[in-house]
């Protein structure tokens, strides 16, 4: 794998006020991403899982700037990049880029599909009216559409069409890294394959780097090369897909796969249910945040927080118990 | 609950096709009083227009022996009034000062209201000092401050177009802040930021357009208050002044001669109505065709 790293994550922290009573003092935060340590490198898939609220899209929204951090570093080709002004930023965004989970709400509904695409060129480049049509018919056949769809509206396509649509938008600047926020998760299984197979086409094509934040555990081991389990805001495991799916070691990750429908009946694994609810972002658990529910949790889990650290080459876990 | 209403809403965004104002004229054109609304509109438009060819008469000139003709008088089918001057030729002429009042206020207070809604709705810290502004000319009675307004300006009718249009403008802004904000949580307007899109492209580009119908539909409500309140300023004094064939002003003087000659006053009260109820009637009708779901205070 080519190890250069693309972006560089140290320390993220995104966190939402809380405010309340007539002055609007913040009383509190929603920590929906608490402190997040990761690399990603060129051309890799890394898929990000957990379950809703863990913050795996502001992560995403956050790393875009479409979020603006509390804290920590985010660096792009050693720039850094998370304290700039919009302004200073848009030059960055269009190495980076982003497919939206729902296709029915990612596009302008009174626009047409082809002034939606030139638009990503009128805003990045000084391309010619001829130029950018040219440019945006390339697109269309290169997503699996035609150039007829050039003047139709969003509503008059299919859930995996729009999607298609969306891919196009993003990767039209040949960005380096796409952030795909649950791209397949509102498309019908049949179509969802189908997107894959278009993204995993295109990442071939223009050395695409991936940032697969998905649900779907089934969907995110078929396309990614690295993992990373987040929970509450904070990374739990990181791993390459093997590591992660075949040796688990967070306790959290090895429930979450347990959870995982498997096809051979008798084959099941015994079930790990998680007891009580996913704690408040707004009111942080101390100590692990993870330890409320853990199973495995001892008295220091519930004071102390555990470090991120590299258990064998590659494979990083936060939990006192491994 | 929420993913039930989630699914209707994108099945009912499946279900258009065509174009949206094509959309909404077969929508309109079910809709039988909002017909005729837009029938007496056009008719009046079309009045207004080509009022020097179609009316016989000068609606000013003054023709003491025929004075306080009644209905369906040869040559005066509507009479004529106090001074003589023929009552069609008043009531077509007050058409075109009810129509340019109306239209240059609505457009005017709109463009105020509008631009103040897309700015409070879109810039969040804005919108507490825009908003209580709003609030602070909503707080006053609209005549009153249309009254007021004339008051510092001087009674003519430029002034009344004046004072209509700063009172449009608070409605509007709400209305349009309302649109704005549930807009602009749209995902498209969040991939449109992902892209780099400036604040002026978002606003003008892809919020402006989605907010359309509750502006249209404001607009066309607002046509109806505003010539209302043309013709009770014009009524009051403070707007159009006597010879001026104002419906207002027409029925102020036609009040004198109530007893002898009542269609003096109700004439022109009749075009009044008539306009602001075809107004009304269209406002509602592109209401319901446009979208069911917008709420509207007025």
């Amino acid at each position: 794998m080519n190890q250069l790293p693309l972006l560089e994550i140290k320390g993220l922290k995104t966190f939402y006020p809380i405010k309340k009573g007539i002055l609007k003092r913040t009383k509190a935060y929603v920590k929906a991403v608490n402190d997040i340590d990761i690399t990603i490198y060129e051309g890799e898939t890394l898929g990000v899982v957990g379950e809703s609220g863990c913050g795996k899209s502001t992560l995403g929204r956050t790393v875009l700037g479409l979020e603006r951090k509390t804290g920590g570093n985010i660096r792009f080709r050693d720039e850094e990049i998370g304290n700039l002004s919009d302004s200073q930023l848009k030059k960055y965004k269009k190495h980076m880029q982003m497919i939206f989970q729902d296709p029915f709400a990612s596009l302008d509904p009174r626009q047409r599909i082809g002034d939606a695409l030139e638009e990503v060129f009128i805003i990045h480049t000084n391309l010619s009216k001829n130029e950018r049509v040219q440019r945006v018919k390339e697109l269309l056949v290169e997503v699996g559409l035609k150039k007829e769809h050039y003047d139709r509206f969003p509503h008059e396509f299919s859930g995996g069409q729009r999607q298609r649509i969306g891919i196009a938008r993003a990767i039209a600047l040949n960005p380096s890294l796409v952030i795909c926020d649950e791209a397949v998760s509102a498309l019908d299984v049949s179509v969802q394959a189908q997107i894959i197979k278009l993204l995993l086409e295109l990442q071939e094509k223009h050395h695409l780097t991936y940032m697969f934040i998905s649900h779907d555990l089934s969907v995110v081991r078929h396309i990614s090369d690295r993992v990373l389990v987040m929970y509450l805001g904070t990374t739990a495991e990181l791993g390459t897909s093997d590591q992660i799916y075949r040796n688990p070691l967070h306790p959290y990750t090895k429930a979450l796969l347990s959870s995982i429908p498997r096809p051979i009946p008798g084959k099941n694994k015994e079930r790990i249910k998680l007891e009580g609810e996913i704690p408040s972002a707004s009111n942080y658990p101390t100590g692990c945040p993870f330890h409320t529910r853990c199973p495995l949790a001892t008295e220091q889990c519930k004071v102390t927080r555990p470090e991120w650290r590299e258990v064998e080459e590659g494979h990083f876990v936060a939990c006192h118990e491994v | 609950m929420e993913n039930g209403i989630a699914l209707e809403k994108k099945d009912v965004n499946r279900g258009k096709k065509g174009h949206f104002l094509l959309d909404t004229w077969k929508r309109m054109c079910k809709n039988k009083l909002a017909l005729i609304g837009i029938s007496i509109i056009l008719i009046q438009v079309i009045l207004a227009i080509f009022a020097p060819v179609l009316v016989a008469h000068d609606p000013y000139k003054q023709d003491l022996a025929s004075a306080k003709l009644s209905i369906g008088t040869a040559g005066h089918f509507l009479g004529t009034d106090n001074y003589g001057r023929d009552m069609w030729s008043r009531l077509v002429y007050g058409a075109r000062i009810s129509l340019i009042v109306g239209l240059t206020s609505v457009v005017l207070g709109l463009a105020g209201g509008v631009l103040l809604g897309l700015i409070s709705g879109y810039f969040k810290k804005l919108d507490a000092v825009i908003m209580r502004i709003v609030d602070l000319l909503f707080a006053f009675p609209g005549t009153l401050l249309a009254m007021l307004i004339i008051a510092m300006l001087g009674t003519s009718l430029v002034n009344v177009i004046i004072a209509i249009s700063i009172w449009s403008i608070p409605g509007c802004a709400r209305i349009v802040r309302g649109s704005v904000l549930s807009v602009k949580n749209q995902e498209y307007i969040l991939a449109m930021k992902s892209i780099g899109a400036s604040h002026t492209r978002i606003i003008f580009k892809h919020i402006l357009p989605n907010c359309t119908a509750p502006i249209i539909i404001f607009a066309t409500t607002r046509m109806a208050t505003a010539i209302l309140s043309c013709a009770s300023l014009s009524y009051l004094g403070l707007g159009a002044q006597p010879p001026s064939p104002e419906w207002g002003a027409m029925i102020a003087a036609g009040q004198d001669f109530m007893w002898e000659a009542p269609h003096m006053a109700i004439l022109p009260g009749i075009a009044i109505m008539l306009t602001v109820f075809a107004f009304n009637v269209v406002g509602d009708g592109l209401r319901d065709a446009l979208d069911p779901n917008i709420k509207f205070d007025s």
